[in-house]
């Protein structure tokens, strides 16, 4: 087919999610090429998480499957999907609260090197020089060098967003989720956000983004789908999605 | 036929004292979301009300009857409690061989301020901490009140009669058109579970039916949507806890006349109660009491000769394969709701 | 040493020295003295510090780092001493043998319990190894009679077969021994008044407790320990940072057995015989208490802990009337009557009402149990002893100097903060 020539990364196929009798997702097809954004966004309770909780193997899809490189993903555990490359950011920031910054970045690269387990006992953190070393850099290169000891609980949001990024960036993922980063945040930190995304763009690495502001939206993404119903809606470059009426009533139709 | 319905009716009153106990485990733990290792303890303070009401109206002062003799001769030395003073020898009599049922007057307002107490005074300050130091601090209060009834009633099991009438067996069998003396139960122990069956229905139609219930039910499903409607939960979860100690309070003291109360009979019960809780499924009222009378017959059906000849001694251990079975093959247990305490 | 950062090369290098002199420290008291009650320098109570310590400290690596409150670690106690004494009774008295069988079969033990328990997690894994620990006791009190010898337990005899030995004289008794050495064997040294006495089964067990400490400490500082650690604190980020929670926990649940296992091994390798009580679940609570008590997550805590209970347990339990009035006879009659009436209670065997609310008040203010509370008056007197400084340069004017002291005073008790 004609989308193989583009290369894609991620390839959601057919995938419908049911739960009793309702429909969360029906019938989604979405591919996402290798080095864009792609972004999904839709009224609330549209299925966006649900799409990503299949993603990511939180949840298995009734029917239909997703890929990733050609590699089937559906039916993996979470842990076994992010070795295989999908790397994900929370709405609310998951961290590791009570280890400091330094700790969590590192158990992030002991997962990309070790794997899934390790009985690692016989080094001590200190004389994991490689590790070490490489979570430093991405720390500074996040601006979160004053804090490398902190308590990463203690850290503000932007700041913990920040690490969670860095989190997963060290494991250089094939993809990168983000489930809405800016979600509760200030226009500031926003903005500072954006900055961020883009940067992380410009190095080529593929994104997945649910979003709710349609200003970080079109500030970052390549391609999006419009999710309404369990069903994509609409689907093209952020100015195709902007002129669509079709949109404009999914999402007028939530306001009413 | 005989064989089966007598087992059943055996483990009614254990399967009665697991069901209260682990009912009022759920109502805490529903409400307040706390896990509460001292409830054995208020079964067990329950079980020493009817202990020391008893102690308390057999106290006396001795006196000399001069129409009497003992064995040697002499005037017969007689123990003559207070009580008949008070209200005369007949009543004064019935007065003692009652004391048991009578303690429930004394027995519920001491466990309501005990558990109101525990509530306002310890537990409380451990809402926002971990499950883990939940669990601590009130197994460290469950040491604590063992050993204080330890220290004033000693070791030993005290035998704390029920009332004359109540003290024999009936034949049961006949009763319900069956051979005759194939099935003969005490009958405080059937009292035991009619008394348990009364405050579980009374339990839930006060749940169902009155407002305070009513709020009370849609803390334990939703506690922010019901402080948001401005109504002060806490004070209503701080008077569940009074009601589930009274509870567990009762349970104990209607279970003194079989067991002998001693001081560890609190922990014994406790740890099959979560047993019961866990396999009833954790939040689950109805699921609490089914799984207390399950486990109790269950524990009967394994104590008869004719499974203890092929495997000896499964009764001391039925009820807790049969939890660790259903936590494997069905975890929220028998009807346990999504997401209770999934970490 | 021993690939260990310097903060705990000191620690291992005082709990050695703490293991060594032990004799001397636990003996403070002249013999004929009064006091000499308190000492607690006894090869009996030597050991159990030890036993338990060693307990405790496995138990740590699981609850103290995973957060997994387990109320069933004392079955791993309880196969290891079975395991050892089948040991004793059917190859040989010398120790090390029985201690690796009961190391190995409690490790068996708490994987097969572990993958059960640990599919469930919170106060569900609690309440379920809660059942293990009642059903392994009725199973080692009735069921298993013939394996465990019920309620008398079990105890090597002369008649047992121990292929390995020699055959035994008659009239002899079969004597726990590591390659010959008698692990009874005692030796008093008098000084004066004091008397102090070093016993060969306390030694080997300390040297058995030293090696669990430093493995321990490893664990605590590796890359592995620090999973453990993400476990307590998040595991669905675990999960979606690509680590597979469930086998961390499980090793960290089989390696606290083993830990428990080896303790037990050590029990029955000191005093051959073993009852199904060492299984009751208020043993393993016993462990909880020790734990919490010292310091869940920290290095000593859980030997501090275990250290504290078996002294008192001792030590406070033989205070009777007799002591409390020997003790308070300079007071007049009526107070002495009332003190002793109030502390009564709490001594003799009043003890566990002791320790309850000690437990209570621990858990209740200092979570973090004794090791915070050392930490805690530390930096308490780090910043007074800082302020007073600061406040006598203030006096003398000399203003900027007494901003610096104090900075420098301020880092100094932040430092005492992360270091300890």
């Amino acid at each position: 087919m004609a989308e193989a020539a583009k290369n894609i990364v991620l390839h959601i196929a057919d995938v419908h999610k049911s739960f009793g009798g309702l429909h969360a997702l029906a019938d989604v097809d979405l591919a996402v090429e290798e080095g864009k954004t792609h972004a999904i966004i839709g009224p609330n309770g549209a299925g966006k998480s649900t799409l990503l909780n299949v993603i990511v193997g939180k949840l298995e899809p009734t029917r239909g499957k997703v890929v990733l490189d050609g590699e089937l993903l559906t039916g993996k555990k979470p842990h076994e999907i992010n070795q295989m490359g999908v790397a994900r950011v929370f709405q609310t920031p998951e961290i590791f609260p009570e280890l400091s910054v330094l700790d969590n970045v590192m158990i992030s690269a002991f997962a990309k090197r070790d794997g899934a387990f390790k009985l690692n006992i016989m080094n001590s953190l200190e004389s994991e020089t490689d590790i070490q070393e490489k979570a430093r850099k991405i720390i500074i290169d996040f601006g979160l060098d004053k804090q490398i000891n902190e308590h990463s609980g203690a850290l503000s949001r932007g700041h913990k967003r920040r690490l969670e990024l860095a989190m997963c960036l060290i494991q250089e993922p094939r993809l990168l989720l983000l489930d809405e980063p800016t979600a509760g945040m200030s226009r500031h930190d926003t903005s500072t956000t954006i900055d961020l995304l883009k940067e992380i763009k410009s190095t080529g690495m593929t994104i997945v983004i649910i979003e709710h502001d349609m200003h970080v939206v079109f500030s970052v993404a390549d391609k999006v789908s419009v999710l309404a119903g369990g069903r994509i809606i609409a689907e093209g470059s952020p100015e195709e999605i902007r002129a669509s009426e079709k949109v404009k009533k999914a999402y007028l139709g939530e306001a009413q | 036929m005989e064989a089966i319905i007598l087992q059943i009716m055996n483990g009614l009153d254990k399967g009665s004292a697991y069901a209260l106990i682990a009912l009022g485990l759920t109502l805490i733990f529903g409400t307040l979301g706390v896990v509460n290792f001292a409830h054995g303890a208020l079964f067990m303070i329950g079980a020493f009300c009817a202990v020391t009401l008893n102690k308390i109206l057999n106290l006396g002062y001795v006196t000399i009857d001069p129409t009497q003799t003992d064995f040697l001769g002499n005037p017969l030395k007689v123990k003559i409690p207070y009580v008949y003073n008070i209200f005369g020898e007949n009543i004064g009599n019935i007065i003692i061989d009652w004391s048991v049922p009578l303690a429930i007057l004394i027995t519920i307002p001491i466990m309501v301020i005990i558990g109101v107490i525990m509530e306002r005074g310890l537990i409380r300050h451990f809402y926002k901490r971990p499950h883990a130091d939940q669990i601590l601090v009130t197994f460290g209060l469950a040491i604590v009140l063992q050993e204080i009834i330890k220290y004033f009633y000693g070791a030993n099991p005290i035998p704390t009669p029920a009332p004359e009438a109540f003290s024999g067996t009936f034949d049961f069998g006949k009763m319900i058109g069956l051979k005759a003396h194939s099935i003969i139960y005490p009958y405080w122990r059937m009292i035991y579970f009619i008394f348990a069956a009364v405050i579980i229905t009374a339990i839930f139609v006060f749940l169902k039916f009155t407002t305070f219930g009513m709020v009370v039910r849609a803390g334990m499903v939703d506690r922010e949507t019901v402080e948001i409607l401005g109504i002060n939960i806490d004070k209503r979860f701080t008077i569940m806890f009074g009601i589930a100690a009274a509870v567990a309070g009762l349970a104990g003291l209607m279970y003194a006349p079989i067991i002998s109360p001693n001081y560890h009979m609190g922990m014994d019960f406790l740890v099959i109660s979560f047993v019961v809780v866990v396999v009833g499924g954790m939040g689950s009222l109805p699921g609490a009491v089914l799984a207390g009378f399950l486990l109790g017959m269950l524990e009967s059906f394994a104590s008869m000769s004719v499974v203890l000849n092929i495997l000896p001694g499964l009764n001391q251990i039925i009820v807790y394969l049969v939890a660790i079975i259903i936590l494997l093959v069905r975890p929220r247990g028998l009807m346990g709701r999504k997401g209770v305490m999934e970490d | 040493m021993f690939k260990l950062e310097k903060k705990d090369a000191i620690l291992l290098l005082i709990v050695a020295l703490m293991l060594i002199f032990a004799p001397f420290i636990l003996n403070p008291f002249p013999e004929n003295s009064g006091l000499a009650q308190f000492n607690a320098g006894y090869p009996d109570l030597m050991q159990r510090f030890v036993f338990f310590g060693i307990f405790a400290i496995g138990f740590n690596i699981l609850f103290g780092l995973t957060g997994y409150l387990s109320f069933g670690h004392a079955i791993f106690l309880g196969v290891g001493s079975y395991a050892a004494i089948w040991v004793m009774k059917l190859l040989t008295m010398n120790i090390l043998l029985a201690i690796i069988v009961a190391i190995i079969i409690s490790g068996l033990a708490a994987l097969v319990i572990g993958w059960i328990s640990l599919r469930r997690s919170g106060i569900y894994f609690s309440i379920i190894t809660l059942a293990f620990a009642m059903m392994s006791f009725a199973l080692a009190y009735s069921v298993l009679t013939p394996i465990t010898g019920g309620e008398t337990g079990l105890q090597p005899k002369v008649t047992d077969p121990r292929i390995l030995d020699s055959a035994l004289l008659a009239g002899d008794t079969p004597k726990a021994n590591l390659f010959g050495l008698d692990m009874t064997a005692t030796y008093n040294w008098q000084v004066g008044d004091w008397v102090f006495t070093f016993n060969v089964g306390y030694y080997v067990a300390a040297i058995l407790m030293f090696l669990c400490f430093y493995l321990s400490i490893r664990i605590f500082s590796s890359p592995f320990g620090m999973m453990l650690r993400a476990i307590k604190s998040n595991q669905q980020r675990m999960n979606y940072s690509g680590l597979n929670s469930k086998p961390y926990t499980l090793a960290a649940f089989v390696i606290s057995g083993m830990y428990a296992g080896l303790a037990g091994g050590l029990m029955v390798a000191m005093d051959t015989q073993v009852g199904p009580e060492r299984m009751f679940w208020t043993a393993s609570g016993e462990v909880v208490v020790m734990t919490i008590l010292g310091g869940a997550g920290t290095l000593v805590g859980p030997f501090l802990g275990a250290g504290l209970i078996k002294y008192m347990e001792n030590i406070i339990s033989k205070i009777n009337v007799g002591v409390l009035h020997d003790w308070f006879y300079w007071l007049p009659d009526w107070l002495e009557n009332f003190v002793v009436t109030i502390i009564y209670p709490f001594v003799g065997k009043g003890w566990n009402l002791t320790l309850g609310v000690i437990f209570m008040l621990v858990v209740i203010f200092i979570p973090g149990g004794l090791v915070e509370g050392i930490r805690r008056i530390i930096n308490w007197f780090v910043k007074r002893k800082n302020i007073s400084a600061s406040r006598e340069i203030t006096d003398s004017d000399n203003m900027q100097q007494a901003g610096e002291i104090q900075q420098a005073g301020e880092e100094a008790a932040s430092r005492g903060k992360n270091n300890g």
